[in-house]
């Protein structure tokens, strides 16, 4: 990618070696310890979601439930708040993201290194604040918090849930500001806009939402703690204010928030299926712009989540058209995927089998979800399973998936270490079937009319809700393996060298892991991101020694 | 007036220090992106809220106290313009009238806030606040009137708190002022809260006439 050679130089301090103690950790400014602390806490969230998740499987495997109904509603509600917030949005750009955006577009660090800490803390804090209410006595409104139940009936913890999620906000906006003006200023010489990798530009698309949608939902909350606490009606329309008003104004930021739970996935896909292809992806520059279409796109969709909310049928129908549209970019990025393999030599490492499940997952969810852009299909299956497994398969199957692509690609790097070949391989193929026998039985359970966030069901749906609880428990074994293998790996794993996977990339040419400085001296960029040589090339470059 | 001559270095990730200071300036920009969405749903469910409830919303609005509202839009236009003159004054190298003018924007911005609580205490004497028994408008207009005070309260408080904020930042520059370390071409955080400040500014520019004028008109 440069015309520096790899730096083969041994650092004399990695980050990760420099200063190890709690309070170097804790008030570290570098790019790359903040990622692993940002690593470590969402890890943490995202077992406390699965725990919802786990207890509603659990009480789905008999008709007339396991659970109490009450338990029931708040195990989905933590679920769907954990999971969304502390979990997804999060997930790839405080972690991956913060960790290679700096290395990727040569730079010693983020913008605004003080700021970048400042978001973990404020994370944290809001992590507790939301522990606070789940462990309190819970939330029973799910993860969107519509009104009138979350002001007036319910009697969880709404106000403390609410301010949790308040204080995320700052952390996204925080991380989307220091992301977006990284990107514009710190570039190395010679790294123009159209030689940056796609993982970047993804996070410069995902950052534009986190600065764009994030004040709305904060602004939302304080006016549904505003309600709750004083018995006002912005959302009741028994005082004056609009029911439906606050599921547009939540729906403004949670539409595009979907996006920011795909569009680091895809950054993360471009990256491993040109490299484990050896070859240049398939139309850079439409994957680049199908990105920033999708960040746009995707702010002119909110209103599919209300069609049948009492919408006007004239909003329904723009906002129908506006979800068919915003499926054109996602597509044209699966076929460049595609084409970028087509014909190649591949070699099906973790990170391939992980993208390689990626594309499959996310195509099933993204097909599905026209039908749900489809107005008359979504009155049948509007608030169905069919519309809960439809967003696992983009948000679970794509998402999650990209992310441990993602980290077992990068984790040579970011540790130094190679993780076990054998044991990445095994999970990858155990998430993807565990995650298919999972959520495939929903598709047809919701297109049956199975209700979601009922506690129980009619006797006819329990063989298909049993084969999901059983896909489910596959699933948690393919999520735990990582769990134990990537930590055993930081003491016994193999060594890494700069650059395992021969790719391209500024992060491969500097020692794994990368000094605190990143760059023992500033690379200058000659070439665009994905300059692999033919495999005939190499074989030719071989012979001739 | 002659300073000692600085040599401030740019934090490591910059490769100068102009660098560095047109980065500190994108990243408050931004910043204030954020904000316009952030109040901008504020202002959008008011506008929205009052198209539905216009006798209520005046009716609430009328038990407003448009002097302080009035006399703190003339504290605010004029605290920028004095932090605009500081800017000016550090450009110029003139660190005591530098100084000055940070601690009459910290002045104003005070005097401001003093109005704006001595405001607050008015309206509760007056039963404004949403909840209370005695609100003084009844009948068919009290929910406009108290969606009207729910801006109230939601918007001015939030925008105090910003301005508490604002003072703060700008404490901490005229501490670095009075500390010499800014120079003619190096003054960039003075710049940064100054954006900041004038965007405060602007949100009382927009909350006044929401507030205190519209409620009025004949």
């Amino acid at each position: 990618m440069s015309t520096t050679t790899i730096d083969a130089r041994e650092a004399e301090v990695s980050y990760l070696s420099e200063k190890f103690t709690l309070w170097s950790w804790l008030l570290s400014t570098d790019h790359k310890r903040i990622a692993i602390l940002y690593l470590i806490s969402i890890t943490v969230f995202f077992f406390i979601g699965g725990i919802g998740a786990a207890v509603m499987r659990w009480n789905l495997i008999e008709p007339g439930g396991m659970v109490a109904p009450e338990t029931y509603n708040r195990m989905f509600s933590m679920h769907g708040v954990m999971m969304v917030w502390f979990f997804l949005v999060p997930s790839i750009p405080a972690t991956l993201g913060n960790f290679c955006i700096p290395l990727m577009i040569g730079a010693r660090d983020l913008a605004f290194p003080k700021l970048n800490l400042m978001s973990w803390y404020i994370f944290v804090a809001a992590g507790l604040t939301e522990f606070y209410a789940m462990f309190a006595g819970g939330i029973d409104t799910g993860w969107t918090f519509y009104p009138t139940l979350s002001t007036g009936y319910t009697n969880g913890f709404v106000k403390v849930a609410a301010a949790g999620i308040f204080l995320s906000g700052f952390s996204s906006i925080a991380t989307g500001v220091n992301f977006m003006v990284t990107i514009h200023r710190l570039r190395a010489p010679g790294m123009f806009w159209h030689r940056l990798p796609v993982f970047v530009w993804s996070h410069y698309a995902v950052s534009v939402i986190y600065v764009l949608a994030t004040p709305m939902l904060t602004m939302t909350m304080v006016m549904l703690f505003f309600q709750r606490s004083f018995g006002v009606g912005m959302f009741d329309p028994r005082l004056g204010g609009d029911l439906v008003l606050y599921q547009h104004m939540f729906w403004f930021y949670s539409h595009p928030a979907v996006y920011i739970m795909i569009l680091p996935g895809f950054g993360v896909i471009s990256e491993i299926i040109p490299c484990f292809c050896h070859r240049r992806l398939f139309g850079y520059e439409f994957v680049v712009w199908c990105s920033m279409a999708i960040a746009v796109i995707g702010f002119f969709a909110w209103g599919h989540h209300m069609f049948v909310s009492g919408e006007s049928i004239y909003s329904a129908l723009v906002f129908s058209l506006m979800s068919y549209v915003v499926a054109v970019p996602s597509a044209i990025k699966v076929f460049n995927w595609v084409g970028t393999m087509h014909k190649a030599y591949i070699r099906f490492d973790a990170p391939m089998l992980y993208a390689l499940g990626f594309i499959v997952l996310f195509t099933i969810g993204g097909l599905t979800g026209l039908w749900l852009a489809n107005l008359p299909a979504d009155v049948h299956l509007h608030d169905t399973y069919f519309v809960v497994a439809h967003f696992h398969y983009v948000m679970v199957g794509g998402m999650v998936t990209a992310l441990f692509g993602g980290l077992h690609f990068w984790w040579p790097k970011m540790t130094g270490r190679m993780y076990p070949e054998m044991w990445g391989r095994a999970a990858a193929l155990i998430i993807f079937i565990g995650f298919n026998m999972t959520f495939a039985p929903q598709f047809l359970l919701g297109w049956a009319g199975m209700p979601r966030r009922y506690a129980t069901y009619p006797p006819e749906f329990q063989v298909l809700n049993v084969m999901s609880s059983a896909g489910a428990s596959i699933l948690a074994i393919g999520y735990l393996l990582p769990l134990l293998y990537l930590p055993w790996s930081l003491f016994r794993g193999a060594r890494a060298p700069a650059n395992p996977w021969d790719a391209t990339g500024l992060e491969w040419q500097t020692p794994s892991p990368p000094p605190s400085v990143n760059f023992l001296a500033t690379p200058i960029v000659t070439t665009g991101p994905y300059e692999y040589k033919e495999p005939e090339v190499l074989e030719q470059q071989r012979q001739d020694g | 007036m002659a300073e000692p001559q600085l040599t401030v270095e740019p934090e490591f990730q910059y490769s100068s220090l102009f660098a560095q200071a047109q980065t500190a300036v994108a990243g408050m920009w931004l910043f204030l992106a954020q904000e316009c969405v952030f109040f901008g749903g504020m202002i959008l469910t008011w506008v929205y809220a009052r198209y539905w409830n216009e006798a209520g919303f005046d009716a609430g609005a009328s038990h407003t106290v448009l002097w302080i509202g009035s006399v703190n839009v003339g504290i605010l236009v004029t605290s920028s313009f004095v932090f605009a003159c500081a800017l000016l004054f550090v450009r110029a190298g003139q660190v005591r009238l530098t100084a000055l003018a940070l601690l009459g924007v910290i002045v104003l911005g005070s005097v401001f806030l003093l109005l704006k609580g001595y405001e607050w205490h008015l309206d509760f004497v007056a039963h404004n606040w949403v909840n209370d028994p005695d609100f003084p408008v009844k009948g068919p207009l009290e929910g406009g009137a108290k969606l009207f005070w729910t801006f109230y309260w939601v918007g001015t408080v939030l925008h105090a708190a910003h301005m508490v904020v604002g003072i703060g930042l700008v404490a901490y520059v005229l501490r670095r002022t009075l500390r010499r370390q800014f120079t003619p071409t190096y003054h960039v955080p003075i710049e940064v809260v100054g954006i900041f400040w004038g965007f405060v500014d602007i949100v009382w520019i927009l909350l006044w006439p929401l507030i205190y004028l519209i409620g009025r008109l004949p």
